[in-house]
């Protein structure tokens, strides 16, 4: 029972089993992989970065990564390899173009946005021109009665 | 039978809402008492009705009814009793009904409390309620019914998705819930305000606790959140800026805000339209979260099954909630309109630099959010935007909320010198930035050294904000200790509530400047190390629950030769839903987190293991707790009984 | 409501704030909701190929064990082709491959198999039980190619022209309706453009 269990655990990540196949790279290698591969995105589940990613072909994309590495490519060269081969999707942090333009400058033009708004609520309203309207009769009234009661002795 | 009645009840329950939402509204316009009335009972009769069909439906999943759809795709026979209950809210269908139900459980609190409110004011609030309420059940009814029937009915379920089966993630729907549609009374008792033309002190005493208690839920459910993904989902992150979690911080973010400016209309009678606006857009936060999640707009590692025809439904719903405020709001808005009444300096001007940095911090969220759906509507080019864009864009602003929150409890109300304040705060903004300069260097991370100064900076100034208060050192330390004791509950809440936040900057700075990892392949008896730590594998054994197969590893942890016990961590393999996962070995710690996860076992018998080294990790949801638990405090303070005193001959101070 | 009338001032606001700001929020809300109606109308997985248009990458892959010719891109010149990336382990696979053996035995287009992430024997069994429509196989067992051609999952099939170009790319399987709606029209025009 546990000897078949444990085998169709084995059978189950087939896929596993193809991943690593016993290759190990030098530690500066593997840090510079893994560094790449937190910025680029696993294109199965799409949430997550291929260094994060359970998903075979995440596993797969760590690898060339790696492979790439290995051979003397730069990061930018296997960046722009896979954003050939993926598009801009791929890109965890989307590149600095002119469509992400709003994304980036965003931030900073809502900034400008709240303190422009912050300046025009607490800027007094003596800048704004009042024209007196004459007042009510009921205020009339009422104002009188008040000055009534304030001349009237304590 | 037990289904039908379920259905039933749910129809009546919308009948209901629609009845509580047209005859108070008409009722109030009409200043007729009866008709105003009707209000309180409908929204009774409409939690009534709902909570049966919850419990129809929880029932339903208690004994494995797989004639019912959404049981049989969820629900296994052999999943725990306590699973197959948390279950009922665990797809689509039921959370819907259980959103639905908090939905009914504040109306009907309104009712049960709010004796005391203006009959006009409360008619309006379960009158919208009652819309609200009636949107969303039709939505169930028409398009998510839970009590949909299977036939022919299958012997057995489909399972769960075995990442669910957690009960950290049982509780956090009701709690996310708690928050999300709490925010609806705020919305609710604005847009009363607004058709009513009046806001006074009375009003913002009312809905200040309501804000309180959904925020402190929302706080509660987000911390939960990350805490559950850090130890169940295997990669040690605690926040990835996923489009889900993103919409459930959103409103958190907003909440906060009109949490503070609502104190601001209470006790200073100022910022009463900005409180309104904050109102409303909280709660749209929490309906586009919703429209987020259920639509399948974007891609999500836990976004429930997508449906567009759902999304469509949701968005009508938040066009009309949304769009009907708010443009109620622009009609309305400038009849409340006052000047300002406190100087740029002060406590008021304070919490309103708080409010516009949260603000700004809330755009920013959203935009990296939906940025993928803008530039796919406008370009057609598919980016995506990844946590660094969010940290990069938001990090910048909390310092601000910082710096902030460190001197606005100092100033005085309406107006305060700058100058003052900045001297007395300048011996620990030294040495705060002393202490910063000192971390940064010996950790040799810039950011890691500004937050952690910022953190210093923000707990140095409670610590004297506390002292000040105390007069600690100018007078005697039992007359400290009496003015200590003297607080009101709700400044122990604000101490506890900026203390945690305060705690969180120390744990998300450390997280993220200095969490080490290493990753190897090794076999049985091998090592492994991370820092100064070894990690030897002692035994893999096969264990098994009760609807997984698991491989455990055993692991000895010794630090520079000194053994420090064990940790361990499992593969477990799901058979009906053919996954496997991993359950990640954590050693939590007050200073420190350790963190193991067994990758796969490769053919020569060897496994990919990776460790992590996670330094104050559990200093980030002791501040959440610790921020929750300063709202609860808050909240039992006697100033908050819920029931605002009616005083006679009251003056609006913003009138119509 | 008199007392608010004799308040308002003859312009502006007692703030510095302009007026229209009170519009600013529901106006904001309407183009947020025109995005999202526009979201519901696309589907947020799918990833448009890149290669459309390119040449097809240069390969050569191993063969199957079913003693299957081993394809390599020199075999996708001179007539239109599709190439079609499949496992045994993909479920999907299954339900379009009834289709590809009709596809296969019609003689239309130039079938080939590209058995993906597959342990050795596995895709050859597999094609074994179920059929084999493919004319030429390989075996493509690290992704080295799915990668080159921007590969996001299983099953998937590039449509490829005379001259080696990629014209094409289908994610998902190839039902009935995908096939003689979207497929069948775009090989025929293909086969209809000059060498």
């Amino acid at each position: 029972m546990r000897a078949s269990i444990l085998a169709t655990i084995l059978v189950m990540s087939p896929l596993a089993c193809a991943q690593t196949a016993g290759q190990t790279f030098p530690p500066d290698i593997e840090e510079a992989a893994r560094d790449l591969g937190k910025s680029l995105r696993c294109v199965v589940c799409q949430n997550q970065s291929i260094e994060d990613s359970g998903a075979p072909l995440a596993a797969d994309m760590r690898r060339m990564v790696r492979e790439r590495l290995a051979a003397g490519e730069s990061r930018q060269q296997i960046m722009d390899y896979m954003t050939d081969r993926y598009g801009n999707f791929v890109l965890l942090t989307p590149p600095f173009q002119t469509d992400t333009l709003l994304l980036w400058l965003g931030p900073l033009l809502f900034a400008a946005i709240a303190a422009w708004g912050w300046l025009a609520y607490l800027r007094p309203a003596s800048a704004v021109s009042h024209d007196p309207q004459p007042l009510s009769k009921s205020e009339i009234a009422s104002l009188q009665e008040r000055m009534k009661q304030e001349e009237a002795p304590r | 039978m037990i289904n039908e009645i379920g259905l039933v009840a749910l129809v009546l329950a919308m009948m209901s809402a629609l009845v509580q939402a047209v005859v108070p509204l008409w009722g109030a316009s009409r200043n007729r008492p009866a008709l105003m009335r009707v209000g309180s009972s409908a929204a009774i009769a409409q939690l009534t009705l709902i909570s049966l069909a919850f419990a129809c439906l929880m029932s339903a999943f208690a004994t494995s009814d797989f004639s019912v759809r959404i049981v049989a795709e969820n629900s296994h026979t052999l999943k725990p009793l306590f699973y197959k209950l948390t279950a009922t809210w665990g797809q689509h269908e039921g959370s819907m009904l259980l959103w639905v139900l908090v939905l009914a459980l504040f109306g009907a609190a309104v009712a049960a409390f709010g004796k005391k409110l203006p009959a006009t004011l409360r008619a309006r609030v379960l009158g919208i309620q009652g819309l609200l309420g009636t949107a969303f059940l039709a939505f169930i009814i028409f398009t998510s019914n839970p009590f949909a029937r299977l036939n022919p009915a299958p012997s057995e379920g489909m399972g769960f998705n075995p990442l669910l089966q957690d009960p950290g993630l049982a509780a956090h729907p009701p709690t996310l819930y708690l928050g999300y549609v709490g925010l609806s009374i705020a919305y609710s008792f604005s847009v009363a305000a607004l058709i009513e033309g009046r806001v006074d002190a009375a009003w913002a005493r009312w809905v200040r606790p309501w804000v309180l208690t959904a925020w402190c839920f929302l706080t509660l459910g987000i911390t939960m959140g990350s805490l559950w993904a850090y130890y169940e989902l295997g990669w040690g992150g605690w926040w990835f800026w996923d489009p889900v979690e993103n919409a459930s911080f959103m409103p958190w973010l907003i909440a906060t805000a009109l949490l503070h400016s609502a104190l601001v209309v209470e006790r200073r009678h100022s910022l009463v339209n900005w409180t309104l606006l904050l109102s409303i857009l909280t709660f749209t936060l929490s309906l586009i979260g919703t429209f987020l999640v259920r639509s399948g707009v974007l891609t999500s590692v836990h976004a429930f099954a997508v449906d567009p025809a759902r999304g469509i439904f949701i968005l009508a719903m938040i066009l009309g909630a949304s769009g009907g405020a708010l443009t109620v709001y622009a009609l309305r808005a400038r009849t409340l309109q006052q000047p300002p009444k406190f100087a740029p300096v002060s406590r008021e001007g304070a919490i309103l630099a708080n409010n516009l940095l949260l603000l700004v911090a809330t755009a920013v969220v959203f935009l990296g959010t939906f940025y993928p759906l803008i530039i796919d509507a406008l370009t057609s080019d598919k980016i995506s935007v990844g946590p660094s864009y969010f940290d990069t864009a938001f990090a910048p602003i909390m310092l601000g909320v910082i710096i902030v929150m460190a001197f606005g409890p100092m100033l005085r109300w309406r107006s305060d010198a700058a100058r003052p304040a900045l001297r007395s705060l300048l011996p620990l903004l030294v040495s705060a930035s002393a202490f910063g300069l000192v971390t940064g260097l010996v950790g040799q991370s810039l950011w890691g050294g500004v937050g952690m100064g910022f953190g210093a900076f923000l707990l140095g100034s409670l610590i004297r904000w506390c002292v000040v208060r105390t007069k600690l050192g100018q007078v005697n330390l039992s007359q400290s200790l009496f003015l200590a004791r003297t607080f009101p509950r709700s400044t122990w809440g604000f101490m506890a509530a900026h203390l945690g936040f305060a705690v969180a900057v120390f744990g998300i700075t450390a997280m993220s400047a200095w969490e080490t990892e290493s990753v190897a392949a090794i076999k049985l008896g091998e090592t492994a190390t991370l820092g100064d730590r070894t990690y030897t594998l002692l035994s893999v054994k096969i264990e098994n629950g009760p609807n997984y197969e698991a491989q455990r590893l055993t692991f000895a942890v010794s630090r520079s030769g000194s053994p420090e016990g064990s940790i361990e961590t499992e593969r477990r393999y799901y058979p009906e839903r053919d996954t496997t996962t991993t359950e990640a070995g954590i050693r939590p710690g007050l200073l420190e987190n350790l963190y193991v996860a067994a990758g796969e076992e490769s053919a020569n018998g060897a496994f990919v293991v990776r460790l992590n080294h996670h330094p104050l990790a559990m200093w980030i949801w002791a501040g959440g707790l610790l921020m929750a638990s300063g709202g609860f405090v808050s909240l039992s303070d006697r100033r908050f009984r819920v029931g605002a005193p009616h005083r006679v001959g009251a003056t609006s101070i913003a009138r119509a | 409501m008199e007392v608010g009338k004799q308040e308002k001032t003859t312009n502006t606001h007692a703030t510095g704030l302009p007026r229209w700001l009170m519009l600013a929020p529901v106006t904001l809300l309407a183009v947020i909701a025109a995005f999202f109606a526009f979201g519901l109308t696309q589907d947020p997985h799918s990833l448009p190929s890149t290669m459309i248009d390119r040449p097809m990458p240069d390969f050569s892959l191993e063969a199957l064990e079913n003693g299957d010719a081993p394809l390599a891109n020199s075999d996708l010149l001179g007539r239109v082709s599709m190439v079609n990336i499949f496992g045994s382990w993909c479920p999907s696979c299954l339900v379009e491959h009834s289709q590809l053996i009709e596809i296969g035995q019609s003689g239309l287009v130039a079938l080939h198999g590209v058995d993906w992430r597959d342990p050795p024997g596995a895709g050859a069994a597999w094609l074994a039980q179920y059929g084999n429509p493919y004319a030429k196989t390989g075996m493509d067992r690290d992704s080295t190619l799915a990668i080159d051609l921007g590969v996001t999952g299983a099953p998937e099939t590039f449509v490829i022209d005379r001259g080696g170009r990629i014209r094409y790319k289908q994610i998902g399987p190839i039902t009935q309706q995908v096939w003689s709606e979207t497929l069948l029209p775009i090989i025929r025009k293909l086969q209809s453009e000059p060498t």
